[in-house]
């Protein structure tokens, strides 16, 4: 009864686009539900930084470098605000590493693909941040406030990836055959990814609803998928690229573009890790974590005895 | 050996410019306050958003319990009289 | 005079090329995520005095860019020390190196931003905020792990022990370095070296670690254009596109 009442003040107060505070009561599948949206939100930021650090050290520029060393070096800010979000709901960062670690948490399964040429670099951030761009936008509108605040700062900071990205490709479409080549063929292998980012269609979502009755989530995945699509279309059209699409194509009387059977098989391989990917992405992850045991024992234990000095003292 | 841990949660409070009040941005891990200052510089600063910093360790916050707690904040919703537009002033009268 | 100078930018130029272009491999490895950001910015900040050396070197060449002297370059006409073209072992590695550098660039730039050479002395004063705090970070690890754990220690002192005989060349001068400094432009290496050692032994001796006897160089040096055997794959890494396409424009 009393949770029942409860409830009901708690949907009240969502539906009256109140934010929900760390120490305001939620129901437990709020709770369980955030934990995974934002830790593997979280993992996604910092699992990305290893397909575009794999050209960190073959940027073909200063000027690209040095770009492309700020984004990987937001991407981890990022995943780090959203850990921090996701610690107010009582789970520490060593959990969620750990989860990380045992496969028990997911993370976008798009960092699974490898980065085989420098045109990935562009197609990553003018597709996959792209995509990454609307859904986040929209999830500053999330209802819980220590995840759309990380949200808000988050796309504040994130206005130049996309672009960062675009520039790339505006400028290999306008270079040599070769380069010319090399985005159409990022563009060829990024197109679908980027599109199954949003997660599976509407009716086969098994997380959808109740998130948005929540307002967990602010728009369904078929939304998103369509706005992402609709704005993107024309930039690589403009800059003469073509999409891998024969069923792509403008339909006047809806507004919208019109696009082709996902593959949701691979999808599904993909997300269950499946392939070289995952477990090379995981690995990297892991080692790095292990590696750097010794380094936190130490600062673990000068804290410590920094401590005991100021006591004793 | 201790438990393999991220340290402590510190909350970060950055001040745009001097003279302003400061505001909580976020949050971060660190072992010691010199880390925790510098990783709040290295985070929180990157993009020029200010020149001063607060670190507060996150156990150390007081915080009242939740907007639910209507016993706390609603009594002062009606105090309009701590508020200057409560106040009838004669018109033409200036800096008051 | 003008070939002396650029060649003296681009020595400025290539040390900190190098270890950004190290920092940047260590990228998603670092013991903490908060760690990842930080020592990025070390390597946004070298990258940025690598790139505004290298233009002023171009600038003194006629139809030579910034670009062209970093990734179209060959391994002997590099000037970077050796030290920073040592790979990232692991954490140790990354530190102690970073700590070796931090020392030298704080003195090295202070002296520098007196230099006659506007240009330069411009860089430096941009450079020197930027290094003091990366000695600021550097010094507090080293004292942090040095006070640590006695694994934390023992890794600082081998690598300390391992990384000794690489700054030797930090205070070697060769005829560029005597030309410049008599000319007010450049510092004289010998000079700095010191106080080099007064502030590494200081901040060792803090974190309870000890400085190596001496140990004599064998090598020729990275200013004369001999490099390590790392140069090469770190460059082959580096230039891999501008030289698989020498047409393009990236």
């Amino acid at each position: 009864m009393e949770n029942a009442k409860k409830l009901e003040a708690f949907q009240a107060k969502i539906d009256a686009d109140i934010k929900i505070e760390p120490k305001d009561w939620m129901p437990e599948k709020y709770r369980r539900t955030l934990i995974r949206q934002i830790s593997q939100h979280a993992h996604s930021e910092v699992i990305g930084m290893q397909p575009e650090g794999n050209w960190l050290t073959r940027a073909p520029s200063l000027r690209s470098k040095k770009i492309l060393m700020a984004k990987i070096q937001d991407e981890a800010g990022h995943g780090l605000y959203l850990y921090c979000a996701a610690e107010t709901l009582g789970i520490k960062r060593e959990q969620f590493l750990e989860w990380l670690h045992e496969g028990k948490a997911k993370y976008s399964s798009v960092f699974n693909y490898p980065t085989l040429t420098w045109a990935d670099i562009g197609a990553i951030g003018w597709l996959v941040d792209g995509a990454a761009i609307v859904n986040q936008v929209s999830l500053q509108g999330t209802s819980y406030g220590p995840y759309s605040r990380a949200m808000v700062k988050i796309c504040m900071e994130e206005s130049f990836h996309q672009r960062q990205g675009y520039e790339i490709m505006v400028t290999l479409a306008n270079g040599t055959k070769e380069q010319k080549e090399m985005a159409q063929d990022a563009l060829n292998r990024w197109w679908w990814p980027s599109i199954m980012m949003f997660g599976p269609h509407d009716a086969d979502s098994a997380h959808s609803n109740q998130s948005l009755k929540w307002k967990i989530k602010r728009e369904s995945n078929d939304e998103l998928r369509q706005k992402f699509i609709d704005k993107t279309v024309e930039q690589g059209e403009h800059i003469g690229l073509s999409f891998p699409d024969p069923d792509l194509k403008w339909n006047k009387s809806s507004g919208h573009y019109e696009y082709g059977k996902i593959n949701w098989n691979e999808f599904w391989n993909v997300v269950k890790g499946y392939g070289p990917g995952n477990k090379k992405r995981l690995a990297h992850h892991k080692d790095a974590h292990e590696e750097g045991s010794w380094v936190r024992q130490g600062a673990i234990a000068y804290a410590k005895k920094k401590r005991s000095i100021q006591k004793t003292a | 050996m201790e438990k393999d841990n991220q340290g402590v949660l510190w909350e970060v409070f950055i001040q745009v410019k001097a003279g302003r009040p400061f505001k909580h941005v976020g949050s971060l891990h660190a072992y010691d306050k010199e880390m925790a200052m510098q990783s709040a510089r290295d985070l929180y600063t990157r993009r020029n958003e200010g020149n001063g910093i607060w670190l507060v360790k996150a156990d150390d916050i007081v915080s009242s319990q939740s907007v639910d707690d209507e016993a706390f904040f609603d009594p002062s919703n009606d105090k309009v009289y701590r508020h200057p537009t409560f106040y009838k002033v004669p018109d033409g009268v200036k800096h008051i | 005079m003008n070939q002396s100078l650029y060649e003296y930018c681009l020595r400025l130029g290539d040390t900190p090329l190098i270890l950004s272009q190290r920092i940047g491999e260590y990228c998603s490895k670092a013991p903490h995520l908060e760690e990842d950001l930080a020592i990025t910015n070390v390597g946004l900040d070298l990258l940025g005095q690598a790139e505004n050396f290298l233009t002023y070197a171009a600038s003194l060449k006629e139809e030579l860019t910034a670009d062209e002297l970093a990734f179209k370059r060959k391994e002997k006409d590099f000037r970077s020390f050796h030290l920073v073209e040592v790979p990232n072992i692991d954490f140790a590695y990354v530190l102690v190196r970073q700590f070796f550098i931090d020392v030298y660039h704080n003195l090295f730039y202070t002296s520098l931003c007196n230099s006659k050479d506007e240009t330069i002395a411009g860089i430096s004063k941009k450079s020197i905020k930027e290094v003091r705090y990366h000695l600021q970070r550097s010094q507090d690890w080293i004292i942090r792990l040095g006070q640590g754990t006695e694994e934390s220690n023992h890794r600082l002192q081998v690598t300390i022990n391992e990384l000794w005989m690489y700054i030797d060349e930090l205070f070697y001068d060769n005829e560029i370095d005597n030309e410049m400094t008599k000319e007010g432009i450049g510092v004289s290496n010998r000079e700095i070296k010191n106080n080099w050692f007064n502030i590494v032994t200081d901040t060792l001796n803090d974190a309870g670690l000890s400085s190596p006897e001496n140990i004599p160089y064998t090598l020729q040096y990275g200013k004369d254009g001999f490099h390590t055997e790392y140069m090469g794959y770190l460059l082959a890494e580096m230039q891999h596109l501008p030289l698989l396409y020498p047409d393009a424009k990236w």
